[in-house]
C-alpha cells in the first residue's frame, strides 16, 4: 500500500533480527579463540542492543504512527525492568551478602523485617512476566487516560512524559520505595535455576530477545497495517476530523499507548536479565530522549528503522565512548541534527528512495503517484 | 408539532468575546428536504454548523435533531446519532489512499479494539466501488488523497460523508475551487443525494444555488433574513441591501 503503510522491510528486519540473534546466540557456544566464536562481551553488549530496539519499536509505534512525540518512554522499559529485576532479586535467596533468604540484600541493610506487600509474587516467575506486562500497561493506562481525554497533546504532551519519568526516577531514588534505591537491583544468580553467569544460559537468552523482538515487529506491523492503523493515520495527521465521523480518537490512542508502553517493558525486561543490573539512572529523562533519536535516525513510522536506529546508534555509541566519551553527547546531538535536515525519512527512507518506491515518503512526496494496487497488506 | 421537523433549532445564540456571531438563530427542517443556506461572509453559517455537530456549544436556545436535544452531546455522539459534515477548507487524510479516506468513513463500528481485528469485508470493497463511482474517482482509487486536486479532495469529502450515511448531511462550501463544469457535476451529485438523504449546503455560488432548485434561506448577522425559494429571495430589499451593502 502506501508509503507509510508499507512494511516490507519489517519482515525484512524481523528476519534480521533473527539471524544476527541466532547466528551470535550459536557461535558464544563454540570453542573460544575459534574463528567463529564470539565473546560473552559481544552477546551481552548484542543483547543490550536488541533490548533497546523494544523501546525505539514502541516510541515509533505512538511517535510514528498516532504522532504522539513521548520524551518519557524510558519509563514503561525501567518498570519491566525492574519487575524482572524484582523475580531475580527473590531467586538469589539465600546467596546474598546478608544470607537472608526472606529478604533482599538492601532490605536487610535497611533493616526491615518483612517484604513489602508489593514484592509479593515476585519469586514466581509466571507472575513477574505478568507483573512486566501490567504494571507499565496499568500506568500507561491511566497516564493516558488522563491526557488524551483531556485533549493534551503536542509539546505539552512532551513534557508531562517527561515529567512522568522524572518523578518515577525521583520516586526510585528512594531507599524507602523498597526497590534498592541508587543502587537499584542487581547481583543477580540464576533465571528459573540456570546460571546467568553461564555461556548457554546468555546465548538462550540473547536467542530468545531476537526470537521476542522479531514478534514484536510482527506484532506492530499487524497493528499497524490493518484498519486500526488507518484511523491511526487519521488521528495523526486531522484528529477533530475523526470525531465528526464519530470516532473517539482518545481510545484510539490510548490503545497504542498502552500496547506501545507493554512492548518497552518487554525490553526492559530483557535488558535486565541479559545486563544484570536495573538502577533509578534507567528512568533518566535523557535517555527517552536518546530513544527518540534512535528512531529519527532509524526512520519514523516504518517500525524497522526503529530497531535499525537503535541497534546502529547504540553500536556506534560503544565505540565512540572507547574512544572518546566526553563527545558522545555532541555526537548523538549532530547525528539528531544531520538526520532531520537531510534524511527526513531516516536510514531506511534512504535506503527505500535508493531502491525504488519501497521507501518514497508519500507526505514529503508531492508529485501525484499511483501506489500499487492491490488490496490491504494481510 | 415540533416532533414533525428533522432539524429543529430554535432561539439560539453564541458569543465569541462579547461578539454575537448567532443570534437568536430560529432554523428548522423538515425530513426529506434540501436547504440551501447563503449569506455574506462573517454572518454565522460555519457557526451555525459547528453548533449543530457538537463543536461549539450556545450559550442559549436548543437544538434538536429527530426530536433529541443536542446541545449536551459531543461531536463523536452526534455523528453517530446521523449528522455527517463537510467542511468550509476541505479535510480529508492526505497520507491514505482515496480507497482508505473511504473505508474509514463508512458506517460502521466505530471501536478501535474491534478495528484491530477487522479486516475489509467483500461487501464493503463493493461499498467503496459505488461510491467512487458516484464521486467519479474510480481511476484514484490507490491514489494518496494527498495527490489530488482542489476539486476532487471536495469530492472526495462529499463521498466520505455518503459513505457514513447519516440522515442529515451539513456541507458547507462544497464548490468552492471548482470550475463550472464540476460546480454542475456537484450540483447534480447533491440532488441525486437528497433522493434519500436531508441537507443542508451553504454556498456563495449563485448558479449553483440556482440549480439545486430549493428553498433558500439568508442568514445574516448570526439570525434569519428570510427564507424562500431563490427568486424571491432574491427580490427581497433587504436582502439586496446586505450583500451590497458590504
Ligand atoms: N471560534 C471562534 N472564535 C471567535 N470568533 C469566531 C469563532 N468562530 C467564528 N467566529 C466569528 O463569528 C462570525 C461568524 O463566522 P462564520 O465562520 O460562522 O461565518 P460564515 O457565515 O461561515 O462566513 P464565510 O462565508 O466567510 O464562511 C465571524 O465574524 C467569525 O470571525
Ligand atoms: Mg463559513
Amino acid at each position: 500500500m502506501k508509503t507509510s503503510m508499507d512494511f516490507r522491510s519489517v519482515r525484512l528486519a524481523a528476519g534480521l533480527v533473527l539471524l544476527l540473534s541466532a547466528v551470535l546466540s550459536l557461535g558464544s557456544l563454540l570453542p573460544q579463540q575459534g574463528v567463529f566464536s564470539v565473546s560473552p562481551f559481544v552477546v551481552t553488549i548484542v543483547g543490550k542492543y536488541l533490548s533497546y530496539a523494544f523501546l525505539a519499536l514502541a516510541i515509533d509505534l505512538v511517535w510514528g504512527f498516532a504522532g504522539i512525540l513521548t520524551l518519557g518512554h524510558a519509563a514503561f522499559f525501567a518498570l519491566g525492568g525492574y519487575a524482572m529485576g524484582m523475580y531475580l532479586t527473590r531467586e538469589i535467596g539465600a546467596r546474598g551478602v546478608y544470607g537472608n533468604a526472606h529478604l533482599p540484600d538492601f532490605m536487610v541493610f535497611l533493616s526491615w523485617s518483612d517484604l513489602p506487600w508489593y514484592w509479593m509474587g515476585s519469586e514466581h516467575f509466571a507472575v513477574s512476566v505478568l507483573l512486566v506486562l501490567l504494571v507499565p500497561g496499568a500506568l500507561a493506562a491511566l497516564f493516558g487516560w488522563l491526557a488524551f481525554r483531556s485533549r493534551v497533546s503536542g509539546v505539552y504532551l512532551s513534557i508531562i512524559t517527561q515529567a512522568l519519568t522524572f518523578a518515577l526516577m525521583l520516586a526510585f531514588f528512594q531507599n524507602g520505595l523498597g526497590f534498592g534505591g541508587n543502587n537499584g537491583l542487581t547481583d543477580f544468580k540464576d533465571v528459573l535455576g540456570f546460571d546467568l553467569h553461564q555461556a548457554r544460559t546468555r546465548a538462550a537468552l540473547l536467542a530468545l530477545t531476537g526470537v521476542f523482538l522479531a514478534g514484536s515487529l510482527m506484532l506492530a506491523r499487524w497493528v499497524v497495517s490493518g484498519r486500526f492503523g488507518r484511523l491511526l493515520v487519521a488521528v495523526r495527521d486531522a484528529e477533530s476530523r475523526t470525531r465528526f465521523m464519530g470516532y473517539r480518537p482518545d481510545h484510539a490512542k490510548l490503545l497504542v499507548w498502552i500496547l506501545s508502553a507493554m512492548i518497552a517493558a518487554v525490553g526492559g525486561a530483557f535488558y535486565v536479565l541479559q545486563v544484570g543490573i536495573i538502577n533509578p539512572g534507567e528512568f533518566t529523562p535523557g535517555n527517552s530522549i536518546e530513544a527518540v533519536i534512535w528512531v529519527a535516525v532509524g526512520g519514523r513510522g516504518t517500525l524497522s528503522g526503529a530497531v535499525l536506529g537503535a541497534v546502529l546508534v547504540n553500536f556506534g555509541k560503544t565505540l565512540f565512548t572507547a574512544w572518546m566519551p566526553e563527545f558522545w553527547l555532541y555526537g548523538l546531538g549532530f547525528l539528531f541534527i544531520a538526520t532531520t535536515l537531510f534524511l527526513p525519512c531516516g536510514l531506511v527512507g534512504l535506503v527505500g528512495s535508493m531502491g525504488g518506491r519501497a521507501g518514497r515518503n508519500a507526505r514529503t512526496d508531492p508529485t501525484p503517484e499511483l501506489v500499487e494496487p492491490g488490496r490491504d497488506e494481510e | 408539532m415540533s416532533e414533525d421537523w428533522l432539524l429543529d433549532l430554535s432561539h439560539v445564540s453564541v458569543t465569541f468575546d462579547g461578539f454575537r456571531a448567532i443570534n437568536d438563530l430560529t432554523l428548522r427542517l423538515r425530513p426529506g428536504e434540501m436547504r440551501a443556506i447563503v449569506g455574506p461572509n462573517g454572518a454565522g453559517k460555519t457557526t451555525m454548523m459547528d453548533i449543530v455537530t457538537g463543536k461549539t456549544r450556545p450559550d442559549c436556545g436548543s437544538v434538536r435533531f429527530r426530536g433529541q436535544e443536542l446541545t449536551r452531546f459531543d461531536e463523536p455522539t452526534i455523528a453517530r446519532l446521523g449528522i455527517g459534515r463537510k467542511f468550509q477548507k476541505p479535510t480529508v487524510f492526505e497520507a491514505l489512499s482515496v480507497h482508505d479516506n473511504l473505508l474509514l468513513a463508512l458506517r460502521g463500528t466505530r471501536s478501535p479494539l474491534r478495528m484491530l481485528f477487522l479486516r475489509e469485508t467483500p461487501d464493503e470493497g463493493e461499498r467503496i466501488a459505488g461510491l467512487l463511482g458516484r464521486i467519479g474517482l474510480t481511476a484514484r482509487e490507490r491514489l494518496l488523497a494527498g495527490a489530488l486536486s482542489h476539486g476532487q479532495k471536495q469530492w472526495l469529502e462529499i463521498g466520505m460523508l455518503l459513505a457514513q450515511d447519516p440522515r442529515l448531511l451539513l456541507v458547507d462550501e462544497p464548490v468552492a475551487g471548482m470550475t463550472d463544469a464540476e460546480t454542475m457535476q456537484t450540483a447534480d451529485l447533491l440532488r441525486d443525494i437528497n433522493t434519500s438523504h436531508s441537507v443542508i449546503v451553504v454556498e456563495h455560488d449563485m448558479d449553483f444555488v440556482r440549480a439545486l432548485g430549493v428553498d433558500v434561506t439568508v442568514l445574516h448577522e448570526g439570525s434569519v433574513l428570510t427564507e424562500g425559494t431563490l427568486d424571491r429571495v432574491s427580490a427581497d430589499p433587504r436582502v439586496i441591501d446586505v450583500y451590497l451593502g458590504r
